[in-house]
């Protein structure tokens, strides 16, 4: 199934890489920052310090070739997932298990950061503007000293933008030549360059218009084919993960409340604020269904309500909801935080 | 080259005439002062060729004028007009070292406060800030005072020169390290930055090779105007008697010696080299102001 | 009679390549009372149009030719104190982010009476209980203490609502709303939504809509135009638009939104991109992308043409084209 040019075989493999060792895995991880004000003037107005809980304990696995999205609303903590995930933010607890081995060694060793590689979402920042395009997508290839020969460099970028969609030729030119869409792709093609394996893509459609989207997740899928690439893909737009997902995990202020096989969470979503995310999307086939906002707003990460901290805009909600916090616990395929599923009081 | 005559900077360039003549101006003088040992037509600190006879001659406009000393005499007898080329000379060499020292510190302190954070930025800004609160003239003065209470007597001229540099240099970094800190911190949270942290570069080459070429063009506005600046500032240390050494007379010198004989009726001795030291400083300055406007994303 | 009628509008920005068209031949017009969709992708002028129409087009883009009109009289051409008085009074405006909306130094209550005692013959003690009464409407809880708070105080959520509240309270009969939740998280664009739509219908308000999300105008459009390149591409009921699109580069467009009820293995793909305006084709502006392309696209520009239920600028419409 794999189909990489320039990969080497068997070259310092970590201790474990059995075909069913998770090429990625969370375990209790979760991420702090201390957004305390200064010093003077905390001891000024007689402050404590605060902490925003970015990510507080999520727990997954990803299974090799294979695709977990993350979903959730602005300020659930998926990007910091996803930063965590590659290790350009260090675990305030829990670890990430990287095929098997810590992230923090595999990112000491050279050869193991080459397997993996990012996406972003901002087509127009990342990619240095000064660059030019031949440069940018060969810079991985230069860091990990894949490839010294200048001729055997340029050859392999031109068969990269190829298979991104774009021609050899543009890598002479500049960022600012291209349009959104053209400079994902290119995104893609460095992320490619260092025959990674697993992929963090951080909503790399959001910014792109619906069409030229559509063109980016094509592209995205036929690479996983082809490539036998892991993804983990992170959106607030259900609807496009629905298209690319194998596994979706549901995210709430720093935490999994949901985590299903991509159709169970559709046909059978458990947790209310799941049912209350897939309500809320606008209709375009207009059934004429009904629709029941959620009410509220998402409480700020830094001060979370107590317990559960969706039970504020739960119509579930009962006394145990309020004091304490669920766990992610098995429920009909699934894996689901909330007391109202456990105790059976959540119905379709 | 012709995407650059073809560029929106070169059509802003042609657009304003007032740039297009500081340009011009700017070019003239920079041109006559690096030339000077070519274009001058008397060379005035060769001892063996002044003639003491020819001593304060009037602009040869003037009723005594002589044609071959078209800007008149000092009391040495050396022709204004080389005097002012090679005078220039020292005081664009002294600026554009001043100005290349200041960037080369004031960039490199910016970057690594504004990549580094913290509190390494936290110990450069406040020695930026400390720096600030002196006027530069008088850091100037102070390290020109300090060296010459240091040094023997003798190197005094030898040193004269880096001093005055160095003196000047250190005074201005701080503009561009909190420039290049401000535009570090923009662009250090960009993706292609993350990106190039995820690939693992190490954070000194990310600097170098990443943020520095996108945090330029302020530092390119920057310098440019405080080449005017700097030239001023060595200017008046030579006229307060501290900069460069009198072997070595800049326009501030000239200026200073030809004080001396204004009241007494020679006015072109002072005179002159003000006027040189003005139409340098104000077409490098408003050259400045065309490129801070031209490189401005949001003007155009 | 319609309530607002653009008929032929070309906007053009002069620059020293040549003059830019972002708007070209644009015409529609909006009934009382009525919501009008217009979708497109970035630089598909959809925003310009709105802009044009409260008449806040950057300098230096400008209405080259065209007229607009609101109750049957020009508003295209009026000078800047009497456009002044048209905006708030009869036109209100929606934009995208509520932080630059609302002036973060005076609190929402003061913006609200200021606005109403400019555009509505009532004092300011009277404008402070209406401002009350559009703050619930609204549905900011506790509007009576809340009325004095800044902006920074709510969220992003709560900001906008007080936009609208403040779009609303001079009594508008057209409001212009150009991406008015596309930052806001989807379970508050639902709200927001819901809650734009109830009160345009009691108020009676026409409104322009302008969004590239489909899902938006498919909930709360009568009509939709979806434009291409500064063109009308294609106009008509929604139901008609989203479901049986005529014109190709509309179908193109749903067809790649992604489905939420289900997977499709590849989603339908339109390739190529949208023309920048410095390179629009000669003839139809889709001519190089469309699958139905004939010799007529590339030569001729096609007007709006019927073609049954919509009315789309596609030559496959023409009089006995025998298209449907």
């Amino acid at each position: 199934m794999s189909d990489r040019p320039g990969a080497s075989e068997g070259v310092n493999q970590p201790r474990c890489h059995a075909a069913d060792t998770p090429m990625l895995s969370a375990q209790d991880v979760a991420r702090h920052f201390d957004v305390s004000k200064p010093l003077i003037q905390r001891i000024v107005s007689r402050e404590g310090k605060r902490t925003l809980r970015a990510v507080d304990g999520l727990s997954f696995d990803i299974a090799k070739g294979t695709t977990l999205s993350l979903v959730g609303e602005s300020g659930c903590g998926k990007s910091t997932v996803a930063r965590l995930v590659v290790g350009l933010y260090g675990t305030t607890r829990g670890r990430v298990m990287f095929d098997g081995q810590d992230l923090s060694l595999a990112r000491a060793d050279s050869k193991q950061r080459s397997r993996m590689q990012m996406i972003f979402q901002d087509p127009y920042a990342s990619l240095n503007p000064r660059w030019r395009v031949v440069d940018i997508v060969a810079e991985p290839i230069r860091a990990f000293g894949l490839m010294s020969d200048r001729q055997a460099i340029l050859t392999r970028v031109g068969e990269l933008l190829s298979q991104v969609g774009l021609s050899p030729l543009d890598g002479q030119k500049y960022p600012h030549e291209f349009s959104g869409g053209q400079r994902q792709r290119i995104s893609i093609a460095r992320a490619l360059s260092s025959n990674p394996e697993f992929l963090v893509c951080d909503e790399p459609t959001s910014a792109l218009d619906v069409s030229v989207q559509a063109q980016i997740l094509n592209l995205m899928k036929e690479l996983q084919t082809r490539l036998g690439l892991t993804y983990l893909f992170i959106s607030h737009n259900l609807a496009v993960v629905r298209q690319v997902s194998d596994r979706i995990g549901v995210m709430y202020l720093g935490k999994l409340v949901e985590l299903s096989p991509a159709e169970t969470l559709f046909s059978a979503p458990s947790h209310p604020y799941t049912r209350a995310l897939m309500e809320a999307i606008p209709d375009l086939e207009m059934t004429g269904r009904q629709r029941i906002p959620v009410g509220g707003e998402v409480p700020s990460p830094i001060s979370p309500p107590p317990g559960c901290t969706f039970h504020p805009r739960c119509p579930l909600a009962n006394a145990r909801c309020k004091a304490e916090v669920p766990v992610m616990k098995p429920a009909g395929g699934a894996m689901v935080a909330c007391h109202a599923v456990e105790e059976g009081r959540a119905t379709l | 080259m012709k995407a650059f005559f073809d560029s929106d900077i070169w059509w802003s360039f042609t657009r304003s005439p007032v740039t297009v003549i500081s340009a011009i101006v700017a070019f003239i003088c920079i041109a006559g002062a690096v030339l000077a040992p070519v274009l001058a037509p008397h060379n005035p600190f060769d001892l063996a060729s002044l003639q003491l006879m020819d001593a304060f001659k009037p602009p040869v406009w003037q009723a005594e004028g002589d044609r071959a000393y078209p800007l008149g005499t000092d009391d040495q007898g050396r022709d204004m007009l080389s005097a002012i080329m090679y005078g220039a000379r020292v005081s664009l060499l002294v600026g554009f070292a001043a100005v290349v020292f200041s960037t080369l510190v004031g960039v490199t302190v910016g970057l690594l406060a504004g990549y580094l954070g913290g509190k390494v930025d936290a110990l450069l800004m406040r020695i930026a800030d400390i720096q600030l609160t002196f006027p530069s003239i008088l850091v100037a003065l102070l390290i020109d005072g300090v060296v010459r209470a240091a040094l023997p007597r003798e190197t005094h001229s030898e040193v004269a020169l880096f001093v005055v540099i160095f003196a000047i240099g250190i005074s201005n970094w701080p503009q561009f390290a909190r420039t290049v800190r401000g535009s570090t911190l923009v662009e250090r949270n960009k993706e292609y930055v993350q990106a190039a942290r995820v690939i693992g570069l190490s954070p000194l080459r990310i600097m170098r090779s990443h943020v520095l070429p996108n945090v330029m063009s302020p530092v390119l506005v920057i310098a440019t105007l405080n080449l005017g600046f700097a030239i001023l500032a060595e200017a008046t240390l030579s006229f307060l008697g501290v900069g460069v050494p009198p072997t070595q007379p800049s326009l501030g010198t000239l200026i200073r010696i030809g004080n001396d004989f204004l009241f007494s009726g020679e006015w072109w001795i002072t005179i002159f080299p003000g006027i040189a030291l003005i139409v340098m400083v104000l077409s490098v300055n408003l050259l400045g102001d065309w490129l801070r406007d031209a490189l401005n994303p949001r003007l155009r | 009679m319609s309530l607002l009628q653009v008929k032929n509008l070309r906007v053009e920005f002069p620059t020293r390549r040549g003059t830019l068209v972002a708007l070209d031949d644009v015409s529609f017009d909006i009934a009382p009372g009525e919501v009008l969709g217009v979708v497109g992708e970035s630089g598909a002028g959809k925003s310009m149009t709105g802009a044009a129409i409260i008449g806040l087009l950057e300098p230096p883009g400008r209405i080259a030719s065209g007229q607009i009109l609101l109750e049957g009289r020009r508003i295209d051409n009026l000078p800047y104190e009497q456009m002044r008085q048209i905006r708030g009074r009869q036109i209100g405006a929606i934009f995208q982010d509520p932080l630059t909306t609302l002036n973060p130094l005076y609190t929402i209550g003061r913006q609200l009476v200021e606005t109403m005692t400019t555009h509505l013959p009532i004092g300011p003690g009277e404008a402070r209980e209406k401002a009350i009464g559009w703050l619930e409407l609204v549905g900011i809880p506790a509007a009576r203490e809340r009325i004095d708070s800044y902006p920074h105080e709510f969220s992003g959520g709560m900001r906008q609502r007080v936009v609208i509240a403040l779009a609303l309270c001079a009594e508008p009969k057209l409001i212009v709303a150009d991406e008015p939740t596309t930052a806001l998280d989807v379970s508050i664009q639902a709200q927001v939504i819901a809650m734009l739509k109830t009160l345009a219908r009691e108020k009676g308000t026409a409104m322009m809509l302008v969004t590239h999300d489909m899902g938006v105008i498919a909930e709360t459009a009568d009509r939709v135009a979806v434009m291409y390149a500064g063109r009308i591409g294609e106009i008509g009921p929604v139901r008609e638009v989203v479901r049986h699109a005529r014109h190709p580069y509309s179908q193109g467009l749903m067809g790649s939104i992604p489905p939420l009820d289900r997977r499709v293995e590849r989603l339908q793909q339109i390739d190529g991109a949208m023309p920048r305006l410095t390179a629009i084709p000669q003839g139809c502006a889709y001519n190089p992308r469309c699958p139905e392309v004939f010799e007529r696209c590339r030569v001729e520009r096609p007007e709006l043409l019927d073609a049954g239920t919509t009315r789309a600028a596609c030559w496959l419409y023409a009089e006995g084209a025998g298209h449907v």
